[in-house]
């Protein structure tokens, strides 16, 4: 009788894998690599190496001599992870801090909970978090970027906080970048925000090689919009307008890249779009009310923790509930 | 275009045999027949050893209302009456033929005319059904005089006709189609005429553009039927799927199409329907595609029920080295078969041969959360969630979560990044659910009656008081 192969249906497959997702989101990271390159030079690549490195390194060591399981960095998602750190770092800051954060991200955000899937929190937002709170003054200086040469500058929204608490109205602070200005990454911030343009491509990339869904990026920047405009309608010397608080702090590369986390956020899209304005509006009321200046990373943590009663209570339009 | 609201997939069409048409496959030397070819009870031989039958005759009569009758497929002498194993490893019981000649039962139209006009009223319509054993050759098997048969109080207002062949390779419903247009069309109003309805909806996926020109040419002569172009997307051939796709009415949960007014029925079904009604044929063949990338000729043939699956990988050419896996039915909801020496049966739509490399499944890694099972599930469920939850036994929380919906499509293993076996899991559950929504009805069935006993009694003490 012949040899054959028995299983149950169904016996194809769609071809997709982890690695093939981890793939899509580096390349739609590449503009803003490219752009973080361009503005912040070799400083720049050295951070971004150096946390890859870092990530990869401490998930094959820990999985391989602490947890004695198969090491499971083929399928991509510590590049992902160590990529999205580093773009959340200032291009200056000092390598052992790096690693610091990455040993943060990986050993306890990831792999204690289990690995991949597992996590409750975003390992990258968590590593940032981390060195945020511990190394404050490293982590809030930020080069503003020049092609010519760097030098060290507040953020946008740091001039923004301390004029205002200073009694200046907004118009009143001079310092203030313009939108273009924003657009195309001509103010101080971390390596992979500054660029406004290069995050909104790698946004087109990603939905084209459909990796994410529209949902969570367009309902946290939807919301902030909405939101930050009412407080601008309301007062407009006190809060920034709107387009300026969705082109700055890390608002674009945390509601596209970090808060579509597919672990970390809601399975269905009624769940992703009460997360993204979750998002939105926690991170408007930290950068309006809160003791930071951005709230972006705050917002996403929080509401990664949110995300399994989102789930709990966030069903699929179940077949035959829809009016006949 | 048309098509279903929720969830659905977009798997490689991969229809090889499409322009291949229908051949005759000689008769073998012998045929197995089982006696279980469809959803019910098992049909009960009237024949013996050392019997002669003629092509056509009753050989197995139906055991109840949902079950089927049984006719030989072949003239010759009744050899054995015994279990065999079919594809899925089950023994199970079959008559075996030993053929000789094609002689063929008296009364039964073996002319290629075609017969338009129906003479038979509605009721006498669904006898003849159940008599030429017709039953769902889409591949569910399900008695088709059951569907016919409208329950009282419920009102048939769409006729809709399964011609959408969602699953990848398979292609004898389309040649069917293309080369049985005007007998389909027929069939289709004799289950018109026999469901007393007006309006017919014929449902075909647009990788069938010859086929839908086929029917819409000759639905101009046909009163009341409508070719429905749909979308390509898989399950549009799931019951529910289709009635939503054509009429944008959607079954609830626990209920059947003629809840919403529709029955469905497939193509392959309604050119049996109209054999069996206008020539007198029962169900003694059916168009089987044999397909897959390694065979040498993928094709389509008409074949005897009973004819060894063997017969038609020789007649492709034979099962070459590089074959891995052996399906009956298509890729994605097909059953993987453990040997080629089972018969052809009722509901055998196609063969699909596939090689080492499409055999083998991916190793699973973790879920990773992408939600993409639950963007595909055309019935709107959790597929990540009833995994794991069968996966911990936790029948209650399958039961909240609709698991009993889930119509097993694949579209959730299909498309998993992690390669996860989500739709083996859920089955698994799906199973042990049933069996707990069974006993429950059988306990409930008794309670009632012990307490119908009770008062029986009761009531004959006080007469007897």
């Amino acid at each position: 009788m012949e040899k054959l192969t028995i299983s149950p249906s169904p016996h194809v497959h769609s071809g997709d894998s982890v690695r093939r997702n981890m793939l899509g989101v580096c390349l739609a990271l590449v503009p803003a690599l490219v752009a973080a390159l361009w503005f912040f030079g070799v400083d720049a690549l050295v951070v971004i190496l150096t946390s890859i490195a870092a990530c990869v390194g401490f998930e094959y060591l820990i999985q391989k001599f602490i947890l004695k399981v198969q090491p499971t960095i083929t399928d991509g998602s510590a590049i992902v992870t160590g990529l999205i750190l580093a773009f959340n770092l200032p291009s200056n800051l000092p390598l052992w801090i790096v690693v610091l954060g990455a040993l943060f991200a990986i050993g306890v955000c990831k792999l204690t909970f289990g690995g991949l899937g597992q996590n409750i929190v975003n390992p990258a937002i968590g590593g940032r978090v981390f060195l945020l709170m511990s190394f404050p003054a490293q982590m809030t200086s930020w080069p503003k970027p020049s092609v010519v040469d760097a030098y060290t500058g507040a953020t946008p929204l740091g001039l923004l906080k301390e004029g205002v608490k200073s009694g200046k109205s907004v118009s009143e602070i001079i310092d203030l970048p313009s939108t273009s200005d924003l657009l195309l990454g001509f103010c101080g911030g971390s390596l992979g925000e500054v660029m406004a343009l290069c995050l909104i491509a790698g946004f087109i990339v990603m939905l084209i090689m459909k990796v994410i869904t529209w949902h969570i990026p367009v309902a946290v920047i939807g919301s902030m919009f909405l939101f930050e405009g009412i407080f601008y309608l309301a007062n407009p010397d006190r809060f920034a307008d709107p387009v300026f608080t969705i082109l700055t702090g890390g608002a674009l590369l945390g509601a596209i890249f970090m808060a579509t986390d597919y672990v970390t956020s809601p399975m269905t899209p009624l769940g992703m779009i009460i997360y993204g304005c979750g998002i939105g509006i926690l991170t408007v009321l930290i950068r309006n009310f809160g003791a930071y200046p951005e709230g972006m990373s705050f917002a996403i943590l929080l509401m990664n923790l949110v995300t399994p009663v989102i789930n709990r209570y966030c069903k699929p339009k179940r077949f035959g509930e829809v009016v006949k | 275009m048309k098509t279903f609201r929720i969830g659905g997939i977009h798997p490689h069409d991969e229809k090889l045999s499409a322009g291949s048409s229908i051949k005759v496959l000689p008769i073998p030397k012998e045929v197995k027949v089982p006696v279980s070819q469809h959803i019910g009870a098992p049909a009960t031989p009237i024949v013996k050893v050392g019997d002669v039958v003629k092509t056509g005759q009753l050989i197995a009569q139906a055991t109840g209302f949902v079950s089927a009758n049984i006719h030989s497929p072949v003239s010759g002498t009744v050899k054995k009456i015994e279990d065999f194993v079919d594809g899925n490893g089950y023994r199970k019981p079959a008559i075996i033929i030993t053929v000789q000649g094609d002689e063929w039962a008296e009364g039964i139209d073996t002319t290629t005319a075609i017969r338009r006009e129906i003479t038979l009223e509605p009721a006498e319509i669904i006898k003849k059904v159940q008599e030429m054993g017709i039953v769902g050759m889409g591949g569910a098997t399900f008695p088709a005089h059951v569907k016919l048969s409208v329950p009282p109080g419920k009102k048939c207002e769409a006729l809709i006709i399964n011609g959408v062949e969602c699953e990848p390779y398979l292609t004898s419903d389309h040649r069917l189609m293309l080369e049985k247009g005007q007998e389909v069309m027929i069939g289709v109003k004799i289950l018109m005429k026999a469901l007393g309805v007006g309006k017919a909806y014929i449902g075909i996926e647009n990788n069938k553009k010859d086929a839908i020109e086929n029917l819409q040419r000759l639905s101009t002569n046909f009163e009341g039927i409508e070719v429905v172009p749909l979308k390509l997307k898989y399950p549009q051939g799931g019951e529910k799927q289709l009635i939503d796709a054509c009429i944008r009415r959607q079954v609830p949960s626990g209920k059947l199409p003629i809840d919403v007014g529709a029955v469905v029925q497939n193509v392959g079904t309604v050119y049996a329907i109209y054999e069996a009604v206008q020539k007198n044929k029962p169900l003694i063949e059916r168009i089987v595609c044999v397909t897959g990338k390694p065979l040498r000729e993928p094709s389509n043939f008409l074949v005897r029920i009973g004819t060894p699956v063997k017969e038609l990988l020789d007649a492709t050419g034979g099962l070459p080295e590089t074959a891995a896996k052996v399906i009956g039915g298509g890729p994605m909801m097909g059953r993987a078969m453990v040997h080629t020496d089972v018969p052809v049966v009722k509901g055998t739509s196609g063969i699909t041969v596939m090689d080492e490399k499409d055999a083998k499944r991916q190793p699973m890694q973790n879920c990773i959360r992408c939600a993409k099972c639950v963007s595909v599930c055309p019935m709107g469920l959790e597929p990540y969630l009833l995994s794991k939850l069968s996966m911990l036994n936790r029948l209650e929380d399958l039961r909240a979560e609709n698991v009993m919906d889930c119509i097993e499509c694949g579209s959730c293993s299909f498309t998993c990044p992690s390669s996860r076996p989500l739709l083996d899991y859920i089955r698994l559950g799906k199973g042990r659910v049933g069996a707990q929504l069974r006993a429950e009805a059988a306990a409930k069935k008794a309670a009632a009656e012990a307490e119908k006993a009770k008062a029986e009694a009761e009531k004959k003490e006080t007469a007897n008081a």
